[in-house]
Parts: C-alpha cells; structure tokens; sequence
C-alpha cells in the first residue's frame, strides 16, 4: 500500500515538474520587485470600527514555507483572505505576483485565484458533483478540462490518497479524506503559492502528519506555502523536514516566530 | 461590428451550452417549476392577448375602409316630389367625380333595414320614411363638401351623411381596442420578467455556498451567470412553448367567424397570423434571459 502511493506520488510529482518547467516563463514573469509572490506593505484591516491588525508588512518569496500562527481571533483567516485577494486591506497595499489587488476587478482576482492554491478549514464542495468533479473544479472552471488535462486528475487522486473515493460525494468523506481532496483541488492547477486555512484543524495526528508530507513535498518542487495553524506540534514537524518561516500574529501586529518553537 | 460578434457568440454559447458548466449548479426544483409554469402561463395569456390585438386590428381597418367608402344621402320631402328629388340627385351623383355608383334604396329594402327595431308588419306607406340613397366612393372619394353644397342649392330635401360622426368613434375604439391588446402583451412580457428575476435571485441566493466555492476556484463571474442564465432561459422557452401550444388549441376551438357573431366570433388568428404567436417563446426567452442576466449581476456583486 506504501509502495503504491509512493509510485502514484512520483507519478503526480513527475509531472508537475514537467508542466511547471513548461510554464516557467509564463507564470514567473510577472511577480513583484524582488521576485515576491505576495507582498503586504503597511496593511492594516478593521472590522465594525475596530482594528484586527494594522501595519502589517511582509514580502514571502516564491519557494519559501511560511507557518502563521497566533490566537484564536488574533486575524490569520483574514490575513490569508487578504493574501488571495478575496478582502481588500483598509490601509496598506496587498501586491500579489507584483499587482496591487486594488487594482484588480472581480473577474482579474479569479484568474489571480487561478495561481493560488487554497484550503479552507471548513473545507467547501459542491455537495451535488462527486470528488474527481470537485477535485477537478479548477480545471472545468478555467475551460482546461481537456481529456489530457484531466488525465493528471487519477494520477493527482492517488498522490492524495484518494483513487479509491474518486466517485464518492464529498459528505461521504471524512474530515481527513476532505482536507486532501481540497490539496488535491488547490493544486490541480499547479499553483504557484498554496495557502492553507487551519489544514489539519478537524483532523486527528496521523492525517495531520499526511497533510504536511504532502504540503512538504510540493515545497520541495518550489510551490510557495503558507499555512494559517495554531498547532505548534505542526509547526515543529515541519520545521524538521523542511526550512521554515514562523509568522505571529500578536497584539495586532505580525511578528517573526521561531526561537520558542 | 465586434459588439455585434460578441452578441452572436454569447447567443451561440447559450444555446449550445458548457455541459460541464450546467453541472455546477445544482437542480432546483421549486424555482425550476415556478419559472416554467410562470412563462408557460404568461405564454398562454399573450396568445390571447395576440389575439384580441389581431382581430381588434381587423376590425378598426374593416371599419375604416368599408365605412370609409359610402355614404347616404336622404331625402325628405312630399310624397310627390320625392321621386322627382330623387332623380335629380341620382343626376347630380352621376356627375360628381369620385363616385363610383349611387342607387336609392327601394321600399322592401327600407323595410327589411327598419325590421329589427319595427318588426315585420310595418306598414312603410303610413310612416314619414326618408327615400335613402346609398353612395359607394372610388378609391380615390368625393368631396363632401362640395357635393352637400350642390344638394343644398339644387335638392333642398337632400341630406348627405358621410357617416363620419359614427364612424370616428367606432374606428377608435377598435384602435383602442388593439392598443389594449398590445399593453396587454407588454404587461405580461413585464410580469414574467419579474417573476423570473424572482425566480432567479432565490436561485442564486439559495447557491450562495455554491458560488463561493466557484469563485475560491477562480471562477469569473460570466461563467457563473452563465450558468444560471442559461438554465432559466431554456426553462422560459420550453415554458412558453408549452402555454403557446395550448393557447393556439384554445383559441382554435373558439367558435369561428361569423356575421351574427360580429366581433367575439372574429376573435382569432387568420392566415398567416397563426405564425405569430410562435415567435411568444422566443420572446420569452430573451426576456428570461435579460432578467437572469441582470438578477445575476446584481447577486453576484452584492456576494463579493
């Protein structure tokens, strides 16, 4: 069983190496000064007359893994809505892939969503469609749902552990099963950056440790991560498989972590 | 030109459709039956509503053109002058351009016209009837004026009746009539555009979750109206094609056309009238289509 889903994992990893060379050019060529994926420049955000955090600033460089931690209601959900465009900061600029999302109307923050991977804690599916229709959601939206696009779709289920649920609806799934078919749909479009919300908040260790090794291993073919967590036994797993960068959210202020971790 | 090929595709892309696209929304039943029978109701209304427009239509032009085109003289005076009078007025006729024939109506003729208000014993040679003239006009008329002009220096006992007073007022109320029957038509035309942007705002607010999830995918916002646009514009035409369908069958099985009957018999399509009301489920369609549009471009900013 180890073997097998060891195979599929090459598979999937072989070939998004190939497709992410295929399209270097492309998707590289219009990141920020300094090659920055997502840049936050002086941002603050208030809700309801109250500031949730202001004078953020933060430059994450393509490649890079960063962890963002801090209390429950300290903002990290709406830091990472921030990081993809879905809320505009109050103050400050947001640049993603070097465009100031204040500039960018409905329709240019979907194609922007379409090189950022994310994964929601309160993971959402289209109930009606099964897994592979949802895994392949990305796809079908963005017109690429070719029969050779899709082809990826079987290899992608097995990196996730998912071949076998392919047809199942997602209430069928477990917590577990659910965090993976959203990585498996966040990264169906070979995103630059993947941002993920709480990934492993529903979920019991082993499925936690499973989640990052899949997180890892799409660090390690250069895809940007950022995870939102307040598990520091994550964070620690991580920070031994991989270079990391700790992020605080603390008294409405972003800090570098690290030292206590 | 290429506002014109963007239309044309867009109309192309909704009827052919993204089978794919149509799977992400979900069936919903009850906005998918209220809008069918919504547009198949308001489809069967506005056959009717054609209806009364078309024979109102006919009626107002029948009005016009047969009145239009006679006249009536009458003569009053003793019965021994009435013959003279009225040979030296057939004369005057004869001699006036624009008129294309004039003959006095005989007695049995005056008699069955007074019949339905006298009954059929009515002794016509006791009563003070006017002899009656009756003027058919060329294409081209008379002038009226001239001729009562003439009457009066010449046949003091000569009334011309043009038949304006009455005809005026009846020719309008016909044209109102078909006016009414057009208002009609863009009154429901207006109640099934509300009814299907009802429809679909509870379509849409009721996917919320669904669009949320299309758009953290990075769906734009075309192809999710598109989605829904599509689905309520094919659900007004196969609506409107169902209430067009029994709405001809109604208005077939309306007794037809007769004389006795006058104007509610008449109340049907003729010829190539029948055509017409196939163009009611296209109609409905582009106004399903406009309404979805425009709800889902106001939910769809209103869920940023």
């Amino acid at each position: 069983m180890v073997e097998k889903c060891k195979a599929a994992c090459a598979a999937w990893l072989s070939l998004h190496v190939v497709c992410e060379e295929g399209k270097k050019g492309q998707t590289c060529g219009r990141r920020g000064q300094g090659g920055c994926v997502i840049e936050l420049d002086r941002v603050a955000m208030s809700y309801g007359g109250g500031e949730l955090f202001g004078d953020i600033s933060l430059k994450v460089q393509p490649g890079s893994f960063h962890f963002l931690t801090g209390p429950s209601g300290a903002g990290k959900t709406t830091f990472l809505k921030l990081c993809y465009g879905a809320l505009r900061p109050t103050a400050g600029q947001v640049r993603l892939f070097g465009q100031d999302v204040r500039g960018l109307g409905r329709d240019d923050v979907a194609l922007m969503r379409r090189r950022i991977g994310v994964v929601h804690q309160d993971v959402q599916f289209l109930d009606h469609l099964s897994v592979a229709d949802n895994v392949a959601l990305p796809l079908t939206v963005s017109g690429r749902d070719s029969a050779d696009q899709l082809a990826n779709l079987d290899e992608l289920l097995a990196w996730v552990g998912l071949r076998a649920r392919a047809d199942a609806r997602p209430a069928e799934l477990s917590g577990g099963e659910r965090q993976r078919a959203a990585l498996a749909r966040a990264v169906i479009m070979q995103p630059e950056v993947v941002l993920a919300d709480e990934p492993t908040g529903n979920i019991d260790w082993e499925m936690s440790q499973r989640l990052l090794q899949l997180l890892v291993e799409l660090n390690r073919m250069g895809t940007t991560i950022l995870v939102a967590t307040h598990d520091l036994n994550l964070i620690r797993a991580a920070k031994s498989q991989v270079q990391t960068r700790v992020l605080r959210i603390s008294n409405r202020r972003l800090q570098l972590a690290g030292a206590d971790l | 030109m290429t506002r014109l090929r963007a239309i044309l595709a867009e109309g192309v892309a909704l009827v052919i459709g993204d089978p794919q696209a149509d799977r992400l929304v979900p069936p919903t039943g009850f906005t998918a039956r209220l809008t069918t029978f919504a547009a198949g109701a308001m489809a069967f209304l506005a056959v009717f509503a054609l209806a009364l427009s078309l024979a109102s239509g006919r009626l107002a032009a029948r009005w016009s053109e047969e009145l239009a085109r006679s006249s009536t003289i009458r003569i009053s005076a003793p019965a021994e002058e009435r013959a003279a009078q009225t040979e030296a007025v057939l004369r005057i006729l004869q001699a006036t351009p624009g008129v294309a024939q004039a003959r006095a109506i005989p007695a049995e003729e005056a008699a069955a016209l007074l019949e339905p208000w006298f009954g059929p014993n009515l002794p016509l040679d006791t009563l003070p009837v006017p002899q009656l003239i009756e003027v058919v006009e060329e294409s081209t008329g008379f002038d009226p004026q001239g001729l009562r002009l003439r009457l009066t220096a010449e046949v003091p006992g000569a009334v011309l009746d043009d038949h304006t007073r009455w005809r005026a007022p009846l020719v309008q109320a016909a044209s109102r009539l078909r006016i009414l029957g057009l208002l009609s038509i863009l009154l429901i035309g207006a109640t099934t555009a509300a009814m299907i942007t009802l429809a679909a705002q509870a379509a849409l607010a009721a996917n919320a979750q669904v669009i949320a999830v299309l758009r953290l995918v990075g769906a734009q916002d075309g192809y999710i109206a598109q989605a829904f646009v599509r689905r309520f514009t094919l659900r007004a035409l196969s609506g409107a094609g169902i209430g067009v369908a029994f709405g001809l069958v109604a208005v077939w099985l309306l007794p037809s056309a007769q004389e006795a009957g006058g104007f509610l018999t008449g109340l049907g399509y003729r010829g190539w009238h029948w055509v017409l009301p196939l163009v009611i489920p296209v109609l409905g369609a582009g106004v399903a289509f406009v309404a979805t549009s425009a709800a889902a471009r106001r939910v769809l900013r209103e869920l940023t």
